[in-house]
């Protein structure tokens, strides 16, 4: 069982290091892309193995646990790999359009694969030290994926990107340290009976606050998101995308982790702050949305906004509410990576992602066009695509907990969100270019042209596809909310080498 | 021993603090120096500091039969010094980029990435 866990982790970091070696060859880019390949095909290995057992964990090195290293896979998990192994070959094959000689040769590759093997080794494990591990092996991967390229904007945005990101593991580490300290175990299954145990609640609730701030600030929640749109705008077009799709739902993920799994001991207190900070994460996301006039600005601030509809799935903690967190989620990863790939596409015909300074994409560029529709308005939550049935959840689940205002401000983001997509569709693609010119897809030479259209096709497809099929993905949304909220069998699975 | 190295680590911490809301970006990150090293005193402490013998196995693996120390903390420091190493080294190569880029360390007067709408 051990393997089919390991694997996923183990797949991207073996491609990184061929990647590194082959840099300087022609290959490179393309190893990088059997390797997501087949960290595709063993992430749909492990998530054929979850929808069978329910929950798996393997011990690693046969310690058991709660003292060895524990890789547990639930629903959640083994959904979240397969999304990162999606996004991971769709940004794999986009970027050798993108990635020129020089970065290859600087190892963008190789790092764009640790990257992966990061989150994916984020999204496995059962450990909490062993969390903290795989955070940082993410950051340093991001930090050089951010400076890649070397544009001195890249650099400014780097500065606070990895100030802010470095605050946010120091008080990751502290709180780590504290809970050992106090409960004797990292072990995350074990933590949930520890906490609960705890003679004194107080201290618990201290701790998980620490961890709220540290998870928050890397999931860009209000008002720690600053990092964020200072930073996504400056790399190449294909870090972004990853970025966008993956980095913050590593802090998402972390946080509905920790508080369903371990911090359930107080909901009065950090649910309730995790509700306020939700609505005010949606408004100030979209607000900062509607001030900017840069593609990939716009579609920054948009992510902070969106991170909000998660952060109140988990907040309301209502079977529902947590089904539309985690479906929310899954359709998010790929409507906003896919976004800022078409950016990529708009910027190489027309030549900046300012908006003022481009136009006239929906004559030239119809394809792209009707491309950018499909995750724009899933975004929006139009139906029928994958977003409205994210949003319609989540809605429906703050009007069943009564209330009211949170269910507004959820409508009036969506509204918000429609004009900032109108105004990229009204500057970009409406309008006619400023200096005259008509950019056709065929311009691009076939090769790189295919290479960038393809990924957007397919993502494309699936938000449709998760649009007019929601079915199948709900029911496994709900199956996985419902282990969230009773992780009983979580915990039974990850502990079970103990009594035997 | 517990109180002095809570004070010591609250100072650190203290002082880290004073560093980083300077403003300049090497004294910011001289700050998160001292911080992660306030955090690697707190996580020590929180270890429980005590006299016993180290976790060593008799011959054959036979338990020994007097008390033994907790391990773990000091391995959990271990990894995290190591980390944080690999991190700040990473933040002063970028410190040294941002000088001969901008030819300044001050924070309030990076705006590349984010220009003044009046400025444009």
């Amino acid at each position: 069982m051990s393997w089919i866990l390991a694997l996923p982790i183990l797949a991207p970091f073996l491609t990184a290091a061929l990647a590194f070696l082959l840099r300087n060859r022609r290959g490179s880019g393309w190893v990088s892309v059997l390797g997501a390949a087949l960290s595709l095909v063993l992430a749909v290995r492990l998530l054929l193995a979850v929808l069978e057992h329910g929950v798996i964990a393997g011990q690693m090195s046969a310690w058991p646990a709660p003292f060895g290293i524990t890789l547990v896979a639930d629903y959640l998990s083994a959904a979240m790999v397969l999304i990162t192994a999606i996004i991971s070959l769709a940004v794999a094959i986009w970027a050798m359009a993108e990635i020129g000689q020089t970065s290859t040769r600087l190892g963008w590759h190789g790092l764009f694969q640790t990257l992966i093997g990061g989150v994916s080794g984020a999204f496995l494990t059962g450990d909490l030290f062993n969390l903290y591990v795989w955070f940082e092996v993410l950051l340093i991967s991001s930090f050089g994926l951010l400076v890649i390229g070397g544009r001195r904007q890249a650099i400014d945005g780097a500065v606070k990107y990895v100030t802010l990101n470095l605050i946010s593991t120091v008080l990751f580490l502290c709180a780590a340290g504290l809970t050992y300290g106090a409960t004797g175990t990292l072990n995350m299954a074990d933590l949930h009976r520890a906490v609960a145990a705890h003679p004194d609640p107080g201290l618990m609730t201290v701790i998980a606050v620490m961890f709220m701030l540290a998870f928050g600030l890397k999931a860009a929640v209000f008002p720690l998101f600053f990092w964020l749109p200072a930073s996504y705008h400056t790399p190449h077009f294909a870090v972004s995308a990853v970025f966008a799709g993956l980095l913050t739902k590593v802090g998402v993920y972390a946080l509905i982790r920790s508080f369903t799994l371990i911090f359930t001991h107080d909901q009065g207190y950090t649910h309730q702050i995790l509700l306020w900070t939700a609505c005010l994460t949606m408004l100030s996301g979209v607000l900062g949305a509607a001030a900017q006039s840069d593609f990939r600005k716009i579609l920054s601030f948009h992510i902070v906004s969106q991170i909000g509809y998660m952060v109140l799935g988990l907040a309301l903690m209502s079977p529902l509410a947590l089904m539309g967190g985690v479906f929310y989620l899954l359709h998010h990863i790929i409507v906003k990576a896919n976004l800022f790939l078409i950016a990529g596409v708009s910027r190489r015909l027309t030549g900046s992602s300012d908006l003022y300074a481009i136009g006239g994409l929906y004559r030239s560029a119809p394809l792209l066009a009707v491309l950018f529709l499909i995750p724009a308005f899933s975004l929006a939550g139009f139906p029928p695509l994958s977003g409205f049935w994210a949003k319609y959840v989540l809605v429906r689940a703050s009007l069943d907990a009564g209330m009211g205002l949170v269910a507004f401000v959820a409508l009036l983001t969506g509204l918000l969100t429609i004009y900032s997509m109108t105004k990229i569709w009204a500057e970009a693609f409406w309008k006619p270019h400023p200096n005259g010119s008509w950019p056709r897809l065929s311009d691009i030479p076939a090769r790189p042209r295919w290479l960038m259209l393809a990924p957007i096709i397919v993502l494309a497809a699936m938000t449709v596809l998760i649009g007019i099929f929601p079915q199948p993905f709900i029911s496994f949304a709900t199956i996985g909310a419902g282990q969230l909220l009773d992780p009983a069998a979580y915990i039974e699975t990850v502990l079970r080498g103990r009594a035997s | 021993m517990e109180t002095v190295l809570a004070l010591l680590s609250g100072l650190l911490t203290a002082a880290a603090v004073w560093l980083m809301l300077s403003g300049n970006l090497l004294r910011f990150l001289f700050g998160l120096l001292l911080l992660s090293n306030a955090v690697n005193l707190a996580i020590f402490a929180a270890g429980r500091l005590t006299g016993a013998a180290p976790p060593l196995l008799g011959p054959g693996g036979a338990l020994p039969g007097h008390e033994m120390a907790n391990a773990l903390p000091q391995a959990l420091l271990l990894t995290a010094i190591v980390i944080g190493f690999g991190l700040f080294a990473f933040a002063l190569a970028l410190t040294i980029r941002a000088w001969r880029s901008f030819g300044h360390l001050e924070v309030d007067r990076m705006r590349l990435a984010e220009p003044d709408e009046g400025e444009k």
